[in-house]
This record gives structure tokens, sequence and C-alpha cells, in this order.
């Protein structure tokens, strides 16, 4: 599936919207990470600074297995996504790995509440035998460091 | 209609023995009130030295709806002014932090002070001269906050020019601090890895209470560690644990677990949870830290430093320290329903590492905007925040192990699970608004 990794990032977002989570984790790699820079784009690495969520794909799983389970209280009601993406550009490319930069606004929406956040996604994609695969996916939020309400879903 | 103002006899009928009425958490005259008599009149925590530590270094940073600037000074002393400019009021710095150079000017007319906010020169001098403008209080410079207190690093503020010294208002809950310092086998700390900042749609106390609270994890974060237990199962519990897991995993603990742990409170509302031992008690042992440890404080005083390590330390009203993690949050209330909540992380001079990774990653976890563990108790305390306006009941229920004992008893060791924690805060409150609220009369 999904040859061309341009389809790749519409795709993984579509999922988040669909609430199809462990399909959506199904696309990261072994080593793959979730990455949330709490300086945005001017943030080097996970570790000399914090980030608003930096995970592996033990957390991840963590959060989409919380997602599910119904004491789970901030989803009553539910909060649902939508990603709006730009048209994306592709940063590097070999034969088998990408890197790619796509513009974004994210709505997550739960009762009567709204949050929007804009920034860029970056995906690191490699290539394996049945597809490509996350090794990263790095959000540049916008506004990182400011003061937020809860996030609760994916970006 | 106001029912609060000028009656304090009213605000101290809010808080009861064993009971709290919900205007406490609701009216915005309240708050109005606590700007004025409470976060004034009493120890505020504003920052860490090590955010500003060059000379000119600054961070903006309101303190009881006031803004304040905290400056670094050429003798390296530490400075808070009211970033306010003396000739119309402009704020001096629009930045949250940075450096001035070696004096603030103001982005309007030019006026310039030096760094302790003594005034230096104003455009068209002359244009002054007969003027009244040397004894008013615009050509003293910057207004500056005359009680500041560094203690170890940690800056507090008292913005009222009468009330409780530093000392006798902390006393000895400001053994937290020394542990968390004493933690550094040189004892420095600096902030490291950025604040995590949460904007919560719900009264401040409701936060502060909810820290010495060891009865909801079991139930609210139920989704969190039943996930995060189920990830876990099959694995021995000597195995090497991935340090999310660590972390997460004791949230779980059951009523017995936190019960045991133990609580102290201390006069003016302070508390220490988690005397006996913690949620972070357990974390792995590092041999060579120990030994670092062991050669700056001794063999005793290092076991005694690293043994404790508390749940949480509150220093009522704005300030709770986890010494193990390194970690601290700042509770800044924004209006009576809606509070700014700051989660720093510390690196310890001399220690490894993976000390300052355990309180990014604690904080990361548990205190981001994206957390695993805080979404449900964000969700609940905005829930109790629509809750109260519920009519009929209009009392918070806070009589879990009251004994009448406990009110002639300013400092008391009890089990973990025990409301005191909360009572205590709340007669801290009373007492705070009322005694502001009759010197002001
Ligand atoms: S307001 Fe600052 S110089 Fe005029
Ligand atoms: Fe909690």
């Amino acid at each position: 599936m999904n040859r061309d990794p341009r389809d790749f990032v519409a795709h993984e977002a579509a999922l988040l919207d669909e609430r199809r989570f462990d399909d959506w984790l199904a696309l990261f790699a072994g080593d793959g990470h979730y990455w949330v820079p709490l300086l945005g784009v001017a943030q080097a690495d996970p570790f000399s600074h914090n980030s608003l969520a930096y995970e592996d794909r033990l957390l991840l799983q963590l959060r989409v297995d919380r997602l599910k389970n119904p004491r789970a209280h901030s989803q009553h009601p539910a909060s649902h996504c939508q990603h709006v993406l730009q048209p994306l550009r592709i940063e590097e490319e070999t034969s088998d790995a990408v890197r790619l930069r796509t513009p974004f606004l994210y709505i997550e929406a739960r009762g009567e509440s709204q949050v929007l956040l804009t920034g860029t996604a970056r995906h690191h994609l490699v290539r394996t035998s049945t597809g490509w695969a996350i090794r990263e996916k790095r959000i540049d939020l916008l506004n990182a460091a400011r003061a937020l309400p809860a996030i609760q879903l994916f970006i | 209609m106001s029912s609060y103002l000028h009656h304090p006899d009213r605000v101290a009928a809010l808080v009861q023995d064993d009971r709290v009425h919900r205007d406490l958490y609701l009216s915005e005259e309240i708050f109005a009130l606590e700007q004025e008599h409470l976060f004034a009149n009493i120890w505020i925590y504003l920052g860490h030295a090590s955010q500003v530590p060059e000379p000119g270094d600054f961070v903006a940073q309101d303190i009881a709806g006031r803004p304040l600037l905290m400056v670094r000074q050429p003798d390296g002393a530490v400075h808070v002014m009211y970033n306010r400019c003396a000739h119309k009021g402009t704020q001096l710095v629009t930045d949250e932090c940075g450096n001035a150079g070696r004096f603030f000017r103001c982005p309007y007319h030019a006026w310039t002070y030096k760094l302790d906010g003594a005034p230096l020169g104003v455009p068209l001098k002359s244009g002054y001269e007969g003027t009244q403008l040397r004894a008013c209080d615009s050509g003293q410079g910057l207004s500056v906050v005359k009680h500041v207190k560094v203690y170890r690093d940690f800056v507090f503020v008292r913005l009222a020019d009468s009330g409780p010294s530093f000392e006798d208002y902390f006393g000895e809950v400001l053994g937290a601090i020394d542990n968390m310092v004493d933690r550094s086998p040189e004892g420095k700390l600096t902030v490291g890895g950025g604040v995590l900042r949460n904007i919560v749609h719900c009264n401040w106390k409701m936060y502060l209470e909810n820290i010495n609270d060891t009865v909801h994890p079991m139930s609210t974060h139920e989704s969190a560690t039943k996930a995060a237990e189920a990830l876990w199962e099959g694995h021995a519990p000597s195995d090497p644990k991935p340090m999310a897991m660590e972390q997460i995993l004791p949230f779980g603990s059951g009523y017995e677990f936190f019960d045991k742990m133990g609580g102290r409170v201390f006069a003016n509302g302070h508390s220490v949870l988690g005397v006996n031992f913690s949620i972070h008690s357990n974390y792995a042992q590092l041999p060579e830290y120990e030994a670092a440890m062991r050669s700056a404080h001794g063999e005793e005083r290092a076991a005694e430093i690293l043994q404790r390590s508390p749940q949480n330390s509150v220093f009522y009203p704005s300030l709770s320290v986890k010494g193990s993690p390194q970690a601290i949050r700042v509770i800044r209330p924004l209006a009576a329903n809606r509070t700014l909540i700051e989660a720093w992380s510390f690196r310890a001079a001399g220690a490894p590492a993976l000390l300052f990774e355990r309180a990014m990653s604690y904080n990361r976890l548990v205190f981001s905007p994206m957390s695993v563990v805080a979404h449900d108790d964000v969700h609940l305390f905005e829930s109790i925040q629509q809750g109260l306006r519920a009519g009929g009941n209009e009392w918070v229920s806070l009589h879990r192990n009251y004994d009448p004992a406990e009110l002639t008893q300013p400092t008391l060791t009890t089990n973990g699970t025990n409301e005191l924690l909360m009572r205590n805060q709340f007669r801290a409150w009373a007492k705070s608004m009322v005694a502001g609220m009759e010197a002001a009369a």
C-alpha cells in the first residue's frame, strides 16, 4: 500500500481523524517516535530541552489503550480531531527513506470546546517490506511554549 | 451586589471546621479579595535565580495581578521591581525574559532606569526644572518590591509592606527545598528544559487541594494505570522498567499505600505529603550518584536526603515541590475559574544526567498539556467548577478523619488519606484573608 509517501501523510492523518488509533499506531516502525518539541521548530533534540510529548511505541500504545478504557473520564464526551493539511514538501529522499514537511491546522473538539493548533508536521519515513513506516513524526507547533489547554488526541 | 467586600466575618464563615462553601471557588468577588489580601500579603514564589544568570537578565512575571520584573544586578543580587514605567505606566519589557543590557529604557518616551530601578535619565530634562517631578513617585524611578527573599535560589516576594517574615511564614516546610537542593552534591540547582504551561479552567484552590489528595489516584487515574499495568504484565517486579513505566505504574497503588505514606501539616497552610514514602520512593538506585552524595554530605546525611522523597511539599499557596524527581509546580491564579499551572524541571550540579531526565520525563508524562495522566484530573477539576453551580448543596465536604483536636495543633503528622491537609489550607486561607481585610478596614 501507499507507494507514494505523499499519500501516506494524508492517510495517516485520516486514521487519526477517524479515531482508528490501532491502525495509526501500526504505521510506526518498531523504533518509531512521536515528538512534539516544547520549542517547536527551534528545538534540536528531545533530551536537552523538554517536550510536550516524546513517546516511543510503548507509550503510544499506553495512550491508545487508555483512550479505549471506559474510565478515561476526560473522554466523556469523547474528543474528535480534524487535520487540515497544506500541500507537503519533500525535504530529503533516498531509495529507502524520505523526510516530508506538511504545514497543518489541527482542531480538537470535545463537547462545547474546540482547541485550534497550527504548525508543521515533519515525517521521517522508512521503507519496509510492507510499505512506508514512521521512524519519527515530529510536530513543530507555532506556539508550542505558550500555555495550552489539554490536548487529548494526536496532533 | 457585593457580598464579601468589607465583610471579613462573611469571608471567614466560608471556611468551617470540616467543610467549605462553594463561593470560595466560584465568586469573582472572592477572587478580587484574594488578589488584594491573600496573594499580596504572604510570600509567593516568583521564580528561580538560575532563570537570570547574568547581570541585566530579567524575567517578567505577574504576581497577584501585578506585573513584576525579577532582575539580576551587576553585583549578583536579584532584585524585583514593578514592570511599570514611572512616567506613564508603559511596561518596560513585554518579552517574558531576556537581557536588558546595562539599563532599562522605556520604549515610549525613553526614560531610563538602572537595573535596580533607580532613575537614570529623561529626555528634555530642562522641561522638568521647577516642576514637582522629583517629589512625585514618578521621579523616584521604578517602584521596587521591598520584601524579596532568595532562599537557596528560590525567589519569593511579599508585595505588602507588612506581613509575616519569610522564615516565620514557611518555617519547617523549608526543609523540602533544602532536600531538593541538597540532592545536588554541589548544592546547586538550575532550571532546565523549559517550562510546561497549562491553562486549567478551575479555581486555583481546587488544584492545590488535589496536590494533597491521595484518595483520587485509584479512581481518577484508572484508565492510565490500567493501561500501563496491562502493558507491563508478565514482567517480574525486578525487571528494569523503562522510565515511563517506573513513573506511571505507582499511580495505581491502592488506598492502603497512600494512607500509609503519611502526611504532615504546618502552620500557614503548608504541608508535606508522603512523609514515610511515596510514589517516587522506588526509582532505580544509582550507585555512583549515591557515592558522590556520601562524599559531599557524609554517610548519614546523604542517606537522610536520599531516603526522603515526599509525594508533594506544598508551600502555600503558590508552590509544590517534588524533591525526587526534581520538579516543581507553580500555581498562578488568573481568575476565579482559570488557573495557570507551570511545571519546571531542575538539573542538579554534580548529579548524573539521568536525574534531569527523570524530572523532564515526569513533567512530560504527568504535567504536560499532552500528559497521559493529567487529562483525567483536569477534566474533573473543570467538572467540579461546573458542578458546584448546582443548587441545593452549597458545601464541599472535607470531613475525612476530622478530629476537633486538630484545631489547636499547628503542626501534626497524620495518615496520608486524611483531608486535614486540605482543611489546613483553608484555615490558612481564612486567617490571611481576614487579617488582610481587617488591616485594610
Ligand atoms: S511612559 Fe515610559 S517614558 Fe513615557
Ligand atoms: Fe491526579
